[in-house]
């Protein structure tokens, strides 16, 4: 093999390290859109490579729903401290209150939606001109037309008609005042790269990725946690399982996969010979419509 | 493991979707849920078979408001490589999509109905991945199953086809007769195309050779963000951040910073923060100076001896990609890699028509989906290489200033 090669995770990591680099020269004020995921724990590995030795040069913002996994709470203020950058927390329960909005209800009740409002929010309290988000092409069809650099208006709404041209490798990250720019270094990974990747680099993850007992109760195919925010009806068989999480979102709308995986190298062979895609496995509220993504993108989402 | 990226070119009667569609299904990269909505919506069952074509359906703002958005990109992987398909629809704006969508390319697929031979579109597609230098061309002859397999058939367009590759000098060209809606030489060899000898589709795609596309003689660097941490003990510590455009640098390398035309030496080569032997391309690198120098974004760190080309004025060929007509006498801004400098459409000299190649004279403003020869004359010098040479360092955007558009694509002439 010839030395000046790359292999497909040092070409992927180079590229998102580059876009890294635009978001800080062309922007004042951007953001890194931090869920507590693994798509964005990789984000901020990235960061800090593409800025080393000195540190991101920019905040992460945690919109919070207020339905977190513990875990990955105590996980995100370890990596913050650690990596030494500035965390914004901004709740969802805040904007519902000051703007009196309607609590979403039911048996899982989603606040997914509602993070718009306190996204919205915050990039006016900030000024924020650029969101980075961790959002991946492969994830589903509206984000795979979707562009690196993506123009969003000052209701935050992606138009696919307006989508700018993108060629090469230069990003054109021009807006008007009121105007803001999400940005998404991991366009082009997929579920399997940023799981080889986290190998790779050996980055560490909140321990509900991996095999562990949870008290759970069974919803339409779906393994949901029992938590303050999901409780079980009269009807439900409370079953303790042996599970991990694919994604992790919130409580109330990610579902677990049942898995004896205990380890990176577990969780990856479970990943390769799995044949159901991550939002169709884990996300409850992605099967409401077949254009339920397209949608909240349309409206300021992520 | 490594890396292809590749550009699907055909009309939608080609079997461009389907082609698509049965790559990403017989490589066992659609899911099972994924394939559960895709039976939902197929309409024609009448095998029994899903519709592949509705894999890379649309979105639903698309269906309703008529558009469609240039490309949509597709990864799959086998144990060999990873691969990420540009998804160019075609039909209207063709040119525009497809350059867009073929810049990043390292080969492009063109396909060519069986039934049809070499047409108009083909040449079309031949001469963008000729202007955009695209290194690898698969010329896919679909719909085998319709001219029973014929071997006449498939020798009789590699023939025609020989001749538009000569005539554009495109050098690495490969011919595979394929069924894609029967899945024929797309994973597996076909058992109906015995007399042909050569590689599956997903064989070549997995197997065409790669490492000789970059270009490591050159060596290009371009500043994208200076990093400056400004601690205590990193109180002198000034990297300048960027991507290798082409070309390996180490430590010790002379080098000259342009346009600003001073020498110097490279103290250090880091990635993430910690030093190392080389960079080279493409590795996003960091790369500190022996001396003192004002360098900033945009600015060129290049070795001595081997030197790009610095001007303000410019030789190009445009394609245009607004609906707004370029105006002459409007000021754009013209984006190379991060250097960004104010600019000129001066002198349009001829249009190129992009079914024959044929100088045409231009009337009136250049539209949409036009490729024109152009003199651009800007603010301050670029540093750069003809595209032909080095297409990374000798591709750049028009942006207009007022809409924030990215109004063309510019390959620059040496």
């Amino acid at each position: 093999m010839n030395q000046h090669h790359l292999n497909y995770l040092d070409q992927l990591e180079s590229e998102s390290i580059h876009i890294f680099r635009e978001v800080a020269a062309q922007f004042e004020k951007p953001a890194l859109l931090f869920s507590g995921g693994k798509d964005s724990i990789t984000l901020v590995h990235l960061a800090r490579k593409a800025f080393a030795p000195g540190k991101i040069p920019f905040p992460l913002v945690h919109i919070d729903t207020g339905h977190n996994f513990p875990e990955a709470l105590e996980f995100r203020d370890r990596l913050v401290n650690e990596v030494g950058a500035t965390l914004i927390v901004r709740k969802v329960e805040d904007t519902i209150r000051q703007r009196s909005l309607t609590e979403p209800k039911g048996k899982f009740p989603s606040r997914n939606w509602l993070q718009t409002y306190t996204l919205l929010d915050t990039i006016e309290e900030f000024r924020f001109d650029c969101c980075i988000g961790g959002a991946r092409r492969d994830e589903e069809k509206a984000r795979a037309k979707e562009r690196i650099f993506s123009v969003r208006d000052e209701f935050g709404q992606w138009n696919p008609k307006l989508q700018r041209p993108e060629l090469w490798n230069i990003y054109n990250g021009r807006i008007h005042k009121g105007e803001n720019v999400r940005v998404f270094p991991i366009s082009n990974w997929t579920e399997l790269d940023i799981w080889n990747y986290i190998r790779y680099e050996k980055i560490d993850l909140p321990s509900i990725y991996f095999a562990h007992d949870r008290k759970v109760i069974e919803h339409e195919g779906q393994l949901v946690a029992i938590s303050e925010f999901v409780q079980p009806a009269d009807s439900d068989t409370v079953l303790t399982k042996k599970v991990r999480y694919r994604t992790v979102g919130d409580m109330t709308c990610t579902a677990a996969v049942e898995s004896n995986a205990a380890t990176l190298d577990e969780v990856i062979n479970e990943i390769i010979s799995t044949r159901i895609s991550e939002r169709g496995e884990t996300r409850i509220d992605d099967k409401v419509t077949e254009a339920a993504m397209e949608d909240r993108k349309k409206n300021g989402y992520f | 493991m490594d890396l292809l990226r590749f550009i699907t070119a055909g009309s939608v009667d080609d079997g461009k979707s389907t082609l698509i569609g049965r790559l990403l299904y017989d490589s066992k990269n659609i899911l099972i849920d994924q394939l559960e909505a895709l039976e939902k919506s197929t309409k024609n069952k009448e095998n029994g078979e899903v519709d592949l074509a509705l894999l890379t359906d649309g979105l639903r703002a698309e269906r309703e408001q008529g558009i469609t958005i240039d490309v949509a990109y597709r990864y799959f992987s086998t144990p060999k490589r990873k691969f990420i398909i540009a998804d160019a629809p075609g039909h209207v704006q063709y040119t525009r999509n497809m350059i867009t969508g073929a810049s990043n390319a390292n080969l492009i697929i063109i396909l060519i109905d069986a039934r049809q031979g070499v047409v108009e579109q083909t040449r079309r597609h031949s001469i963008i991945a000729s202007l955009l230098k695209i290194p690898h061309i698969v010329v896919a002859v679909n719909k085998m199953d319709l001219v029973e397999y014929s071997q006449d058939v498939f020798n009789n367009i590699v023939i025609d086809y020989r001749e538009v590759a000569k005539q554009l000098g495109l050098a690495d060209v490969t011919y595979i007769p394929i069924s894609a809606l029967d899945g024929d030489n797309i994973v597996d060899r076909s058992k109906h195309i015995t007399w042909y000898n050569g590689k599956a589709l997903l064989e070549f795609l997995e197997d065409v050779k790669l490492d000789s596309d970059i270009n490591l003689t050159d060596a290009r660097f371009q500043v994208q963000v200076v990093i400056r941490p400004q601690t205590e003990d990193l109180h002198d510590y000034r990297g300048y951040a960027g991507k290798i455009i082409s070309g390996i640098y180490k430590k010790g390398d002379k080098v000259k910073v342009l346009p600003q035309g001073i020498e110097t030496t490279i103290a250090s080569v880091e990635i993430a923060g910690m030093e190392v032997e080389e960079v080279f391309a493409p590795q996003s690198a960091v790369i500190q100076l022996a001396d003192d120098i004002d360098i900033g974004r945009g600015d060129s760190i290049v070795k001595i001896g081997n030197l790009p080309l610095v001007s303000n004025e410019l030789e190009v060929l445009l394609c245009w990609l607004d609906d707004k007509p370029l105006i002459s006498g409007n000021k754009y801004l013209l984006q190379h890699n991060s250097r960004q400098v104010r600019a000129m459409v001066r002198n349009v000299e001829y249009k190129l028509d992009v079914n024959s190649l044929q100088q045409q004279p231009v009337e009136g403003n250049v539209k949409l989906n036009e490729v024109v020869k152009a003199t651009i004359k800007t603010a301050s010098p670029l540093v750069y290489d003809g595209y032909e040479k080095l297409s990374e360092n000798g591709s750049a955007i028009l942006i207009d200033e007022t809409s924030n558009s990215t109004v063309a694509a510019v390959l620059i002439r040496s």
